[in-house]
């Protein structure tokens, strides 16, 4: 699939673009902070209904403005479909789908598929389990939608699970006793949806495992292999063996919360389940997140965005590859390599500052950013 | 801001649920311009619904008597109970003109971010009227999200020992409509609690 048609209006520093694209290799080319990342950026929210820079979508609307609009022609085989997303901080956002408005803006997901590649991935390395975490359960989602609802689900319990378990530890000893009542209902949901969030992410772990070394190796002769280990919190460190079917885990996170139980109440938050499991990465046998060059953990990030790039690939979709400002951040050698890799994707879009940063066989058409402006050269 | 007796009608208006501030000044202009005599009858209505309904004794539906029509009707069977969370998942329920049990309504479901735990709900009612022998079935039919379903739960757990038979509502496709249609998650229910077809 390809994107062929952009166009924003008041969104970031633009107050209108309109960028006709087409399949292959796109460059957009420019100094800081002219608008470069912003293009890509608008073409990542429309596949994920988020921004890979920011949390929340009121940076995304121009200073001034009441809205962001967002609309991009996908072109997949010899069909198109237009999607169209306003972004209204503080209010719901809304889509619409080949001009037919959708219920929920949710089900543009799947329209688009990107992956994106930025230099905040280095984080998925040397940052906190949550970037490993999030990484793990988007790639889910894109490829099996059902798992959105199950995330979803599985955060909604944790919140009301939280919540019950703080006013149990503040709580009067009646209000108390009302509150444990509950907590083994609460417990119950949290195992079941918990369960199949670690199951999905389980299966996916051992699908990335070969991908990752084989893109490691792809793209750097020094270190490894990569080794990918999910780290269950409700598992002690020493276990020999981590079950891996939906139903051994229901009973692994009961047993789990069980025993936490006492050190949950005390501290009112849930201590064990999928949001604070791990995904480790060893180099070598060394945890990389404390032990990798910088050059190895760019490598490292590079190899799970590729690999992710290639489930999806083999699961049917070609997604759009988005490669934000990551040139500058590798020597010549990873460069060449990273192009060899990625340049038969049915469409790369990269941005860069100096257009000598990017490898000659990525230069593809090129696009001039310039204070709000986007020329092709 | 308007005057006095304007702006305070707006802002009554503007306290009730889906009634933003545009919507209360349309309505309160509405109202300024309606005939004397249907505004009246809007007011006696307000009244009457605070003076004469109150919530049945027995189920908690709401009731212009002690009882509600439905624990009033002898034709009714008593041995079926379906727990629901509002009065008005009943009218819902009484619409499909299928079911002759009775209901118990519990004014909600579990929900400890809104601070709402079993004693906020009419649970020890509904183990008062479980205590006696003539109930045999009880059908949980609390809303299908998070909240509802947790609240089933707890039902089931808690009356479990009295040896009932406890049924929850089935969730999947919506009759008539269209596979396509389907979301995921309706979808991904619909095929969990798929059965088999037997001759």
């Amino acid at each position: 699939m390809y994107v062929s048609h952009l166009q924003l209006a008041d969104y970031r520093s633009y107050p209108q673009v309109h960028l006709e694209l087409e399949p292959g290799i796109s460059t957009f080319v420019g100094a800081n902070g002219q608008g470069k990342t912003n293009l890509v950026e608008a073409i990542g929210y429309v596949a994920s209904l988020g921004s890979h820079r920011v949390a929340n979508d009121a940076p995304l609307v121009r200073k001034g403005a009441e809205r962001a609009i967002i609309r991009a022609a996908v072109v997949k085989g010899d069909r198109q479909a237009v999607i169209e997303l306003e972004i209204n901080p503080g209010k719901a956002n809304r889509a619409r789908l080949n001009r037919a408005p959708a219920t929920r803006p949710r089900e543009v997901l799947g329209v688009l598929r990107t992956v994106l590649f930025a230099p905040e991935d280095l984080s998925l390395v040397k940052g906190d389990p949550g970037e490993r975490r999030r990484f793990l359960d988007d790639l889910l989602v894109a490829r099996s939608p059902r798992f959105a609802g199950v995330r979803s689900d599985y955060e909604r319990v944790l919140k009301q699970r939280n919540a019950l378990l703080k006013s149990a530890s503040a709580g009067l000893a009646k209000r108390r006793d009302a509150d444990l009542s509950t907590l083994d209902v609460w417990d119950e949901h949290l195992a079941e949806a918990g369960a199949e969030l670690i199951a999905g992410r389980l299966a996916l772990v051992a699908e990335l495992q070969p991908l990752v070394a084989k893109s490691y190796a792809e793209l750097t002769s020094v270190g490894g292999p990569p080794v990918l280990q999910y780290r269950c919190s409700a598992v002690p460190d020493d276990a020999a063996h981590v079950p891996t079917g939906s139903p051994q885990l229901v009973d692994v996170l009961h047993s789990a919360l069980r025993e936490s139980r006492e050190q949950e109440l005390q501290r009112g938050i849930s201590l064990v389940g999928p949001h604070r499991d791990d995904l480790r990465l060893y180099l070598d046998d060394l945890p990389a997140k404390g032990y990798a060059s910088q050059g190895e953990a760019w490598s490292y990030a590079l190899s799970l965005r590729l690999a992710g790039f290639e489930l999806l690939r083999a699961d049917g979709d070609d997604p759009v590859l988005i490669l934000d400002d990551v040139f500058a951040e590798l020597d010549a050698g990873r460069r060449r390599r990273l192009a060899g890799h990625v340049r038969h994707a049915e469409q790369v879009l990269v941005s860069a500052a100096v257009a000598a940063d990017v490898p000659d066989e990525l230069q593809g058409t090129r696009f001039r950013v310039h204070e709000g402006g986007v020329e092709r050269e | 801001m308007y005057e006095g007796a304007v702006q305070n009608l707006i802002d009554e208006l503007g306290r009730l649920p889906g009634v933003g501030p545009k919507s209360a000044q349309r309505l309160a202009f509405h109202l300024l311009a309606a005939e004397t005599a249907d505004v009246k009858r809007l007011v006696s209505a307000l009244t009457e619904v605070k003076e004469r309904v109150r919530f049945c004794a027995v189920c908690g539906n709401v009731s212009e008597e002690n009882e509600c029509r439905v624990c009033r009707d002898p034709k009714r069977d008593s041995a079926v109970i379906c727990v629901v969370e509002e009065s008005k998942d009943v009218v819902a329920i009484e619409r499909m003109r299928e079911f002759r049990g009775r209901y118990h309504v519990l004014g909600g479901a579990i929900s400890p971010i809104e601070g709402v735990g079993p004693d906020d709900l009419r649970i020890k009612e509904l183990m008062t009227r479980l205590s006696n022998d003539e109930v045999t079935e009880l059908i949980l039919a609390t809303d299908p999200n998070l909240e509802g379903e947790a609240t089933a739960t707890y039902l089931a757990r808690l009356v479990k020992p009295l040896g009932l038979k406890v049924t929850r509502l089935a969730s999947g496709l919506p009759v008539g409509g269209d596979l396509e249609y389907a979301d995921e998650v309706t979808l991904g229910r619909a095929f969990e609690g798929r059965r088999s077809l037997e001759f």
